[in-house]
């Protein structure tokens, strides 16, 4: 009896007497920080994507609190969740144009392949070797780099071409640091037109690996509801940013190799392969 | 005891390892060895908390829990105790150091980040204490073997990281991918530890 006393005792003793220390040690070595950065943390998204160019979310809202960033910086929010946050902290925020991510290429391969490659299934390791197994070494090699890069699941590979689905893009620009070749840009989100062919190469050279390669024949241009909407880089024709064509565009110049397309129709299928 | 000393150190990194040939810590071995910079990370957090634990636990064994008191007329040895109150103990411990070094060296805090909490349950901590109750070891030998111990779990930690971070890039038929070939490889890579059995 004594015994389990003893036990029951010397246990429960060792409980309160540690339970004791810790609170006490809580207390003295209490670190303060800013309680509004917790706030600012919750008004962010959390999706810890480092788009903003910190070490995920809380460290950005360290960042916004102690005024070394614009809480308009992060991709992922909307703009209404940018100027909640200046508004919690009394400070002015810029507006930020959403921007998404185009991969600038419509290839996809069966058509295009040029020799097999082999060896570790990463973009950049294929590029590499002799610039990737594509016929084109200008275009997308369609080992999905950017694809796992992105923390939002949103490219999509199909048939070996990473397609961008723009209502999933955030913009945050992983990708684009990813892709051996320079293919994707971010875009404004608001532009929908663009051209998907990244070749400098002479028109008939590009037309030979592939079947929707832009080959600036410059209908686009002529059909776009003025000349500085499309510019053209040597044999390659680029949407101008800065005063971007509407939609119809795709409808009206009729693209023959349908390089130009609409970002919305090309992650939903709407044009055809080159394979097909 | 110089001797003594050495034969601790040697049998507790290589002949006898942790993970290889005790198989304790299992769970942080193949949870937090996908890449080599967390396992770095988690190496250094049991270092530091296996030497304190071993250090704290070996004192409470000898000052208390191995010595006889005479309550009531009643002779009573609380060894039976042991292992409740070492579980007890670690975990205050490892609590305990958590606040004072995010008072006082928040690098490091950060450094060791959610390793610390995490080995407040890690079975090698409270094993490296249990083994040096069994074995009758003294305070200074203790601490020797605690420190010994965690840097042979680094030592596993580290080789098994690298070796799947190269896995990662090779290509694994598809049944065995992940922690399979994971496993397969652990216990390839614990054969190789037998290898120094016999040393000791």
């Amino acid at each position: 009896m004594t015994i389990i006393l003893t036990s029951i005792l010397f246990a429960a003793g060792l409980g309160v007497l540690l339970a004791v220390i810790i609170g006490a040690a809580a207390k003295a070595f209490a670190v303060e920080s800013d309680p509004r950065i917790e706030t600012v943390t919750d008004m962010l998204p959390g999706a810890n994507c480092g788009g903003c160019g910190y070490a995920g979310c809380a460290d950005f809202a360290k960042a916004i609190v102690e005024g070394r960033a614009d809480p308009s910086l992060c991709p992922v929010a909307p703009p209404e969740s940018a100027g909640r946050i200046a508004e919690y902290l009394g400070i002015t925020t810029q507006e930020k144009e959403k921007v998404i991510a185009v991969v600038r290429c419509a290839g996809d391969c069966a058509a295009t392949v040029r020799s097999p490659y082999n060896g570790v299934g990463d973009c950049r390791s294929a590029a590499l070797v002799a610039g990737g197994g594509k016929g084109c070494d200008y275009g997308c090699i369609g080992f999905a780099s950017c694809a796992r890069a992105c923390p939002f699941d949103a490219i999509e590979m199909r048939d070996g071409l990473a397609v961008v689905h723009p209502e999933l893009c955030v913009g945050c620009g992983k990708c684009v640091e990813t892709c051996p070749k320079n293919l994707i840009i971010l875009a404004p989100a608001a532009v929908d037109v663009h051209v998907y062919c990244n070749s400098p190469e002479k028109g008939a050279l590009k037309r030979k690996v592939c079947k929707t390669a832009c080959i600036a024949c410059r209908k686009c241009v002529k059909a776009a509801d003025s000349e500085e909407q499309m510019t053209i880089k040597g044999f390659l024709v680029e949407t101008n940013y800065s005063s971007p064509p509407l939609p119809d565009l795709v409808e009206k110049a009729a693209c023959p190799t349908t390089a130009l397309r609409l970002a919305t129709k090309h992650a939903a299928g709407a044009y055809e392969g080159v394979s097909k | 005891m110089a001797s003594n000393v050495l034969t601790i150190t040697i049998g507790a990194i290589l002949v006898n390892n942790f993970v290889l040939s005790k198989f304790l810590g299992i769970c942080p071995f193949l949870g937090v060895s996908k890449k080599l910079s967390t396992a770095l990370g988690m190496s250094g957090a049991v270092i530091f908390v296996m030497t304190l634990a071993s250090l704290v636990t070996s004192l409470i064994y000898k000052y208390i829990l191995s010595q006889t008191f005479v309550v009531n007329g009643t002779t009573i040895n609380l060894t039976f105790l042991t292992i409740l109150v070492f579980i007890v103990v670690i975990a205050a411990l490892v609590q305990l150091v958590e606040i004072i070094l995010q008072k006082f060296s928040p690098p490091l805090y950060q450094a060791l980040g959610i390793f610390l909490p995490l080995i407040t349950t890690n079975c090698a901590v409270l094993g490296a204490a249990a083994l040096n109750v069994q074995a009758g070891r003294g305070v200074i030998e203790s601490t020797v073997f605690g420190t010994c111990s965690a840097i042979g779990f680094a030592l596993a930690l580290v080789l098994f990281s690298s070796l799947r971070e190269k896995l990662d890039l090779a290509k694994v038929p598809a049944p065995l991918q992940g922690t399979a070939i994971g496993l397969i490889t652990a216990g390839i890579l614990a054969m190789v530890f037998m290898g120094f059995s016999g040393l000791v």
